[in-house]
């Protein structure tokens, strides 16, 4: 058994001259529940559809477990897809639905009606099989979607913004549901998303795709925490970004001057060149707020604006001509909400590794 | 209180808007379907006309051997063309349904253009291209005729003898059957690929995708899905071959000489020449019956 459940290896797809996917290389582990995030036009669903064979490569190989895919038609595949519009077969019971991949396989009549009735369970819909796709809302027919691919024991789940035409509140309980879903069968799930918070939520790893190339290949955390660079940053979760100049610094420190005259201090891996152009990033929740300077290296601004969102209150705090910084703080205390009024000279603060500096 | 007049004058609104159509029917069909109904319950006055002494004998007459012959020919031919429209008619409408969007409109463009020219014409240029002096015999009789006998002189073998001897004389395809045949599946093809062709264009494609992904073959995922999801379209299509075809007249007027006649003709003579108005509205209305519950039956089929 190979410990990787699919590899893309310098994966490219061409539709005429519109380059889809561009030199993807990926290594998905068995068992992992994986996601392609990014957004709409990024080759995010492409990619997945090369995996399923639905589209074949223009250059480079597709390996499912150890095996190389080439020309291998979607059929003859051992991976199984929920469609993004769930695709039920709207003349089929929910039953024929869920049967139909084991009855092209030739499973015997007996063994299919019980792994159909196992796999309606498995996503509570028990009795629902004499029901025609279209007396099931919309949530229902998610499920049986997922039956219908799952009852297959397929090597790879493919998911193709599965949960996208679902409202708020069902789509959140459905990714708690999917997660612990995939944790129970042990298939390894690679879920196409747009949506960062779902990709955050459920994987164990996330692929950020934009423009065909994926840009980044990480935990969540990681992804959050330690973006590569600034789309990756700003496509996740909401990021301050200050341009400018390194001007100086130590061993795994660098200072970077922003705007001629303020000095951001930043942890970097690699130490960049003198006078490169950087971009400090810098999450909102990260940046605390002062009255007074708490250390010499705080930088001064003033309040421009307060926005008060109930589980906490947000601040834009212009530190120079240019430059404005949001400050995000939790509401711990009652009646804290609003400390520092709009107009008040306030020290902004963080630790030198929540900020990220990245190349240009 | 307030809904009530609105409502009476949607009302008065709906059947000023319907009452064109509905003196339409009315007069130019509903009455004339009477008439012809009431005639075939009457004989044959000595000069033509008609006698209003009530009588079943025409349809009784209807079920002589004469005439059930012709009959069921007829149903025999419309079904044949029917099968050959079906057959040629759905993959032409999935080719096109499958092309990128603006190619589409240009096929069904070059699938419609032939049928702005008369129907008459249409059928009687296929009469010059079947008769024994037509198009396809010149070529047999003459330009193959005359290639095989030199090939015969080049290389000496025997199987050039019967090929010579077939084509010294001129196929008989003209007032055949299969000329009719021809003629009608020409005339309602485009009849069958409209309604396929809708259908088709309508499938939803991942549907294809979703039985592809679950171990469904090319023509499992054909048989399984695409079929019965255009099942609409082929009984549309059918239906609008067949019915026309049972009752063609001027196909095989034109195409099927004096042997081969369709019930259409047989209705056509009961008024223009043999004047038994009588017996030709039975025939008439037995035609309607047979359509009638043919449809009926097969939009049962097609339901389930």
């Amino acid at each position: 058994m190979s410990k990787y459940a699919v590899q893309l290896r310098n994966v490219s797809k061409h539709f005429g001259t519109v380059v889809a996917v561009d030199d993807v290389s990926l290594s998905i582990y068995d068992g992992e529940f994986f996601s392609l995030l990014g957004p709409s036009g990024c080759g995010k669903t492409t990619t997945l559809r090369l995996i399923a064979g639905f589209e074949l490569p223009t250059k480079g190989e597709v390996y499912i477990g150890e095996k190389l895919q080439g020309e291998i038609p979607p059929y003859h595949r051992p991976v199984n897809t929920v469609f993004q519009n769930y695709a039920l077969f709207p003349h089929m019971t929910v039953f024929k639905n869920v049967a139909f991949g084991l009855e092209m396989r030739k499973i015997p009549m007996e063994e299919i009606r019980q792994r159909v009735l196992e796999a309606l369970d498995m996503v509570q819909l028990p009795g629902m099989g004499n029901r025609k796709p279209d007396q099931l809302s919309g949530g229902q027919q998610q499920r049986v979607a997922l039956a219908r691919a799952l009852v297959n024991r397929p090597q790879v789940l493919l998911l193709d913004e599965p949960l996208g035409a679902l409202d708020l509140k069902l789509r959140k309980a459905m990714q708690l549901e999917l997660k612990a879903l995939q944790h129970r069968v042990g298939i390894t799930f690679v879920y196409v998303t747009h949506d960062q918070e779902e990709a955050l939520t459920m994987s164990d790893r996330i692929a950020v795709m934009n423009h065909g190339h994926v840009l980044q290949v990480a935990a969540p955390q990681e992804i959050y925490d330690r973006p590569s660079e600034r789309f990756v940053a700003d496509f996740i979760g909401e990021t301050n970004f200050l341009s400018g100049q390194v001007k100086g610094g130590r061993t795994g420190e660098a200072v970077v001057v922003v705007d001629g005259t303020l000095a951001v201090h930043v942890f970097v891996d690699r130490m960049p060149g003198m006078n490169e152009d950087v971009t400090v990033a810098i999450r909102p929740e990260k940046i605390s707020i002062h009255a007074e300077p708490p250390d010499p290296q705080a930088l001064p601004g003033v309040v421009e604006e307060v926005i008060y969102t109930g589980t906490d209150t947000r601040y834009l705090v212009r530190l120079t001509e240019k430059a404005i910084v949001t400050v995000r703080q939790q509401n711990v205390d009652v009646g804290a909400a609003v400390s520092f009024p709009v107009g008040m000279q306030v020290y902004l603060c963080w630790q030198p590794e929540s900020a990220r500096l990245l190349v240009a | 209180m307030e809904a009530q007049p609105r409502s009476r004058r949607e009302t008065w609104r709906l059947l000023f808007l319907i009452s064109p159509s509905f003196f339409w029917l009315v007069v130019f069909f509903l009455f004339p379907l009477l008439l012809v109904l009431g005639i075939s319950f009457g004989q044959r006055g000595t000069y033509g006309g008609v006698r209003w002494d009530l009588t079943l004998d025409n349809y009784v007459r209807f079920f002589d051997p004469l005439y059930m012959r012709i009959f069921g020919r007829t149903v025999i031919i419309a079904l044949v063309t029917t099968v050959i429209c079906l057959l040629a008619g759905y993959p032409l409408a999935y080719f096109i349904a499958t092309r990128p969007p603006g190619r589409r409109n240009a096929m069904l463009l070059l699938l419609m253009i032939p049928f702005w020219t008369n129907f008459l014409i249409r059928t009687y240029a296929w009469l010059l291209i079947l008769r024994d002096q037509g198009i396809i015999n010149i070529l047999w009789t003459g330009a193959l005729h005359s290639f095989l006998s030199q090939a015969a002189t080049v290389v000496p073998l025997p199987i050039w003898e019967p090929l010579l001897e077939a084509t010294a004389v001129s196929l008989k395809l003209f007032g055949t059957d299969g000329a009719i045949i021809v003629g009608l599946v020409y005339a309602w093809l485009p009849d069958m690929v409209l309604p396929c062709y809708a259908a088709v264009e309508r499938l939803d494609y991942s549907l294809v995708e979703a039985a592809q992904d679950l171990y469904a073959s090319r023509l499992k995922s054909f048989l399984r899905v695409i079929l019965p999801l255009t099942m609409p379209g082929i009984v549309a299509g059918s239906i609008l071959v067949f019915i026309p075809s049972l009752g063609a007249y001027v196909t095989p007027d034109l195409l099927g000489g004096a042997k081969s006649i369709m019930i259409g003709n047989v209705i056509y003579s009961q008024f223009m020449s043999a004047r038994d108005y009588p017996f030709g509205s039975a025939v008439s209305f037995v035609l309607m019956a047979v359509m009638l519950i043919g449809t009926l039956v097969y939009f049962r089929m097609g339901a389930e």
